[in-house]
């Protein structure tokens, strides 16, 4: 789950981190208002999603006639197809350098680290490559946290002089952070030092683990909800991994690695695939449903049916598709492919109900479905 | 992570459905299980089993326990580690999907600490054909499973279980089948499959079912070029968009980071032979239908 930066700041507040004076606008006459009493502020589009100043979502401004023109300019703005409904109202600051900071749960070690460099304001891919060696790394130990005097010897060699003690607090307070949350992520960029001392963070990203909503009930809340198409927000609501794509081959398989095969084997005859859609785990009681999902998108002109059973019995499955075929009546060629547990009811059931003989490999069925879609 | 006829097992969670479902498999099929787990439940029996509260319990009553594999949601999966790992157990098989990722990081670290193997999370689990299996695996159905001379890693339990039905229908068997599973932090990796199948002498060519996502595949092309036997590959995942997660929380491409096409350089670079189709697989292996 993805915050945006208004949430994060607030968040981040809480934490101890310091963060600009500003409020959250919905029209102009309120970022005329705030800016009338802060004085220079940036006025930033609020949306889940990176690259705003690019798509031109963030204006400088200097007074009120300015703040009404760029939250007019800002306001109902699409980025990243997310239209701008609220802007952040801040004050600038007078920076002399921008910071990096983050902590990150690092797949590869299994464990947190946090990071830090000197060349803020560049993203963490861009640092890597241009400044690698400005780049600090204290690993942390996910039962007992970081240790204070391990961040700040690691941020010896940065220079910071003064701020040593202040950076060091951002990143334990942010370390923090990401292990209340149950974040992936937590990262100021940039944080910015202050000409006359003192540190303040700019801009914040913050990802929650969606595995661990159940227990960040408050936060799951305030979340922005990732952006669904029709299709996929009904899979969703029918707790189904539904993912629409641009091909013509409706997929409709048990278990991720099987479903991307599918896709894989359509793609390798020549064909396209509508979508990922799994029902595996204790999802394949719902092949009813997934079924319907499939059918739902008019793109949509044959279809793959691909059950490998281990956990997820076929038998089940294939009751469910055709239920789902008998309900809706498509005029659509259907291709089945049905293996392991529960393969001979499964099989048995296609060839009663449906009159369809399901193909013995995978390819041919596959193959079979992309011809019937051209 | 070759799990043996002779291995105990407990089976966390055992009075559950699936798990007093797949308890019965895995004693049908020779699994030796000497224990089932749930605190609301000791004293009973299931399965023909005795049922404690704690694994610790169990290896306190029953003495040491090699295996356990837990059917366990994923709020209480942590806590189950911590009782697994607490009793000894020397290799953990963690079934469980979508557990908190904060809670992952704890059982790998507590586990490294004790020396105990974890398999998994997000693993369909263990099969050795003619001996053992714990898990979710269809071990038990001969056109998916025989004894044979072919080592599987797979990240899914779905396509693991079609490639080892095209290699029964090739006229393979397999020496082992390990699951290393689907999340983003798993307890045995690419590499800690390949080498104990590299050392199992019943093994002689290693089927690895990858998928997109992550760097595992990567990181083991080293291992693979320094090892003697053959390897075939089938990587999942060619024709997934970018940025999207497709359904197992690990199989997710981030730029170039964890695409098919580096996967398919690091493993070819060190010998393996990737083929494009699960069907593919078998004939792509060495000696065709004589392991």
């Amino acid at each position: 789950m993805y915050f945006e930066e208004a949430e994060a700041k607030e968040l981040l507040r809480q934490a101890g981190i310091p963060v600009p004076p500003g409020e959250v606008c919905r029209d102009a006459e309120a970022v005329a208002a705030v800016v009338g009493r802060l004085g220079r502020c940036a006025v930033k589009a609020q949306v889940p999603a990176g690259k705003r100043g690019k798509a031109g979502g963030i204006r400088l401004v200097d007074n009120a006639e300015q703040a009404r023109a760029a939250a007019e300019a800002i306001l109902g703005m699409e980025i990243a197809g997310y239209r701008v409904g609220r802007v952040l109202v801040e004050q600038c600051a007078s920076i002399a350098q921008e910071l990096y900071a983050a902590v990150l749960t690092d797949v590869e070690s299994r464990a947190p680290v946090v990071l830090f460099s000197t060349a803020g304001g560049m993203d963490i891919e861009e640092i890597a490559t241009e400044r690698p060696q400005s780049i600090v790394r204290v690993p942390a130990d996910i039962a007992r946290g970081v240790e204070r005097a391990r961040v700040r010897s690691a941020l010896q060699a940065a220079a910071l002089d003064e701020d040593l003690d202040a950076v060091t607090d951002v990143l334990v307070r942010l370390y923090e952070l990401y292990a209340r949350t149950d974040a992936e992520l937590a990262e100021i960029n940039p944080l910015a030092r202050l000409h006359g001392g003192g540190l303040l963070a700019l801009d914040c990203k913050l990802t929650l683990d969606d595995a661990a909503l159940f227990r960040q009930t408050e936060l799951a809340g305030r979340g922005a909800r990732e952006k669904l198409t029709e299709l996929e927000r009904r899979g969703r609501e029918l707790g189904l991994k539904y993912i629409e794509l641009p091909g013509n081959v409706g997929v409709l398989a048990n278990g991720a690695g099987l479903t991307m095969t599918t896709m894989d084997v359509i793609e390798h005859c020549g064909g396209a695939p509508a979508n990922f859609l799994e029902i595996g785990g204790d999802a394949y009681t719902k092949a009813e449903g997934a079924l319907g999902l499939v059918l739902a998108n008019p793109r949509v002109k044959s279809v793959i049916v691909n059950f490998c059973g281990a956990f997820a019995r076929t038998d089940v499955m294939a009751q469910g598709v055709v239920q789902a075929w008998e309900t809706l009546k498509p005029r659509l060629p259907v291709f089945f492919s049905v293996h392991g547990t529960g393969e001979e009811e499964a099989v048995e059931l296609i060839r009663q109900r449906l009159k369809m003989e399901p193909y013995d490999r995978m390819e041919d069925a596959v193959r079979a479905a992309v011809e019937a879609a051209k | 992570m070759i799990v043996r006829a002779a291995d105990r097992v407990v089976v966390q969670g055992m009075t559950g459905r699936q798990g007093s479902f797949w308890t019965e498999k895995m004693l049908a099929y020779g699994t030796r299980i000497v224990a089932g787990v749930n605190p609301k439940r000791a004293g009973d029996t299931q399965c023909g089993v005795p049922v404690f509260a704690t694994v610790r319990d169990a290896a306190q009553k029953l003495g040491g326990i090699d295996v356990s594999v837990m059917f366990i949601p994923p709020a209480a999966a942590l806590s189950a580690a911590e009782d697994a790992v607490a009793a000894g157990v020397r290799l953990l098989v963690v079934l469980t999907e979508h557990i908190p990722a904060h809670d992952v990081m704890r059982m790998h670290a507590l586990a490294a600490a004790a020396g105990c193997r974890i398999v998994g999370p997000n693993t369909a689990g263990l099969v050795t054909p003619g001996e053992a299996f714990v898990g979710i695996m269809p071990a038990f159905n001969p056109r998916v499973f025989r004894p044979g001379k072919i080592g599987v890693i797979s990240r899914s339990g779905s396509l693991g279980t079609l490639i080892c039905l095209n290699l029964v229908d090739a006229g393979y068997g397999q020496s082992a089948f390990i699951g290393i599973g689907g999340d983003p932090m798993l307890g045995t990796t690419v590499t800690d499959a390949l080498r104990a199948l590299e050392a199992d002498e019943r093994t002689a060519a290693i089927v690895l079912v990858g998928e997109i996502g992550g760097t595992m595949e990567e990181a083991a092309a080293d291992t693979i070029a320094m090892m003697r036997k053959p390897v075939v590959s089938f990587i999942a995942g060619r024709a997934s968009p970018p940025g999207k997660k497709m359904g197992h929380a690990g199989a997710i491409v981030m730029g170039s980071r964890g695409s098919h096409s580096s996967k398919r350089r690091a493993l070819e670079s060190a010998g393996v032979r990737v083929v494009d189709t699960p069907a593919a697989v078998a004939e792509a292996l060495p000696g065709r239908g004589g392991l």
